[in-house]
């Protein structure tokens, strides 16, 4: 029950209160780039929360086996080469090379995966995969989950991560797609030429982050009300 | 995109940021400049990115190093310079065809234009926000501080206003310039 709890909030914090966009501006490029109409959002966001829960589940595999400190792999192949059991093994130095090298690569099999197999969800969000590479979301999350991966003693298994990942992805959704709402009726108003296309739309973020602002300390009531429901 | 926003709540964060990102910009430049001759064209973008991504690695230990405290704010921030589009494109369209000499120069120049930037918004951001400025207290007292400026929503408003002043300032400036040419046009048929 503890683990239930736990994987809803860290679900509900990644999605409301630290929207990715709102609170940690990451993904601000598409956000701002595609977000001119509903369908075209909601595809983007779809993509996005596709690609990062793949990415997150093959760089939580990574960290856990290879990079972490104290990691199964690389401690084997050390004594298997007749290094002693006792050296204590950090590779996290690598994991930037490592997650920009799995996203990358992993973006790409999935859009000829998806190109192959499933061609109608090709047509809706497969032009978008390309641009995703270059997405800070899905970095991020991966780095919040070498956040967390740190400490041998606390490790966030792959529940977490997937998680985060999920959270992350459908705030981002979310986001964008409330986003691209607001500029459609926007398109009807007399705004100054000046702040025409990029200055009201980040004026209008600014807004929608003011918000979510209004999420903070939300995840205390839920806190409260799932530990009474599930006992 | 990221980092004009994230790190731009006061001066310090903002000016370990722009050198930082300076620092992977000159080297990934002057690496891909140098590997141009051997890029196979399908490879080009993955090699940019390891590249950019082995020397965030050196700029992160570096800060973690020798700034500590600096390198705990700006958190993931840091390795989130490996998917700046800045570096990217810069390694794709300069250093990708330049020589070295050219390929250097761009890099300064780009990353002091990114550190200007970064400094306006910090500025902005630092002195309406607590009323400091690189920590130093410029407003008069009794400034109430406007805390809404140090948290997200005040870098987006920043920005979307910043932009406007930009872009009304690079309107009135093609405007007059317009004017001085049929000016000149009129005079020169009478």
């Amino acid at each position: 029950m503890e683990t239930l709890t736990g994987l809803i909030l860290i679900f509900i914090s990644a999605a409301l209160i630290n929207n990715f966009v709102l609170h940690y501006f990451v993904g601000i490029c598409p956000f701002l780039g595609v977000s001119r109409r509903v369908d075209t959002a909601f595809g983007m966001g779809c993509a996005v929360t596709f690609v990062i829960s793949i990415s997150t589940l093959l760089n939580w595999t990574f960290t856990y086996f290879i990079l972490r400190p104290g990691a199964p792999l690389p401690a084997a192949v050390w004594q298997s080469l007749g290094g002693s059991a006792q050296t204590q093994i950090d590779l996290s130095v690598l994991s930037y090379i490592i997650y920009i090298f799995v996203i990358a690569s992993s973006v790409q099999f999935v859009e000829m995966y998806v190109r192959r197999f499933f061609p109608p969800l090709y047509k809706s969000f497969g032009v978008f995969l390309p641009l995703i590479t270059t997405n800070c979301a899905i970095l991020f999350a991966s780095l919040e989950v070498l956040k967390h991966m740190q400490d041998p003693m606390d490790l966030w298994g792959l529940p977490q991560a997937l998680a985060l990942a999920l959270g992350g992805g459908l705030g981002f959704t979310l986001a964008i797609s409330l986003m691209a709402g607001i500029r459609e009726e926007l398109d009807l108003c007399d705004v100054p030429s000046a702040l025409r296309g990029a200055g009201i739309a980040l004026i209008v973020a600014g807004i929608m982050a003011m918000a979510f602002m209004g999420f903070t300390g939300v995840e205390r009531g839920v806190d409260a009300a799932l530990s009474s429901l599930l006992r | 995109m990221c980092p004009t926003l994230a790190v731009t709540n006061a001066m310090k964060p903002a000016v370990t940021m722009a050198a930082a990102t300076a620092f992977v910009l000159i080297c990934s430049n002057i690496m891909v400049s140098l590997l141009r001759r051997l890029l196979k064209p399908h490879l080009r973008i993955l090699v940019f990115t390891l590249t950019i991504a082995t020397f965030v690695t050196i700029a992160d230990r570096f800060l973690a190093a020798y700034v500590y405290e600096m390198s705990k704010q700006l958190g993931p921030y840091v390795p989130l310079i490996i998917v700046n589009c800045l570096i990217i494109s810069r390694a794709e369209i300069c250093a990708s065809k330049q020589g070295l000499g050219v390929a250097i120069s761009d890099g300064v120049g780009m990353s002091l234009g990114f550190g200007l930037g970064l400094a306006t918004i910090a500025t902005v951001r630092e002195v309406l926000g607590s009323g400091t400025w690189f920590g130093l207290h410029v407003m008069p007292t009794g400034w109430p501080n406007w805390g809404i400026m140090a948290l997200p929503p005040g870098a987006f408003i920043t920005l979307g206003l910043l932009l406007a002043v930009a872009e009304w300032a690079t309107e009135k400036r093609a405007s007059t310039a317009l004017w001085r040419t049929v000016r000149m046009l009129w005079s020169w048929r009478h």
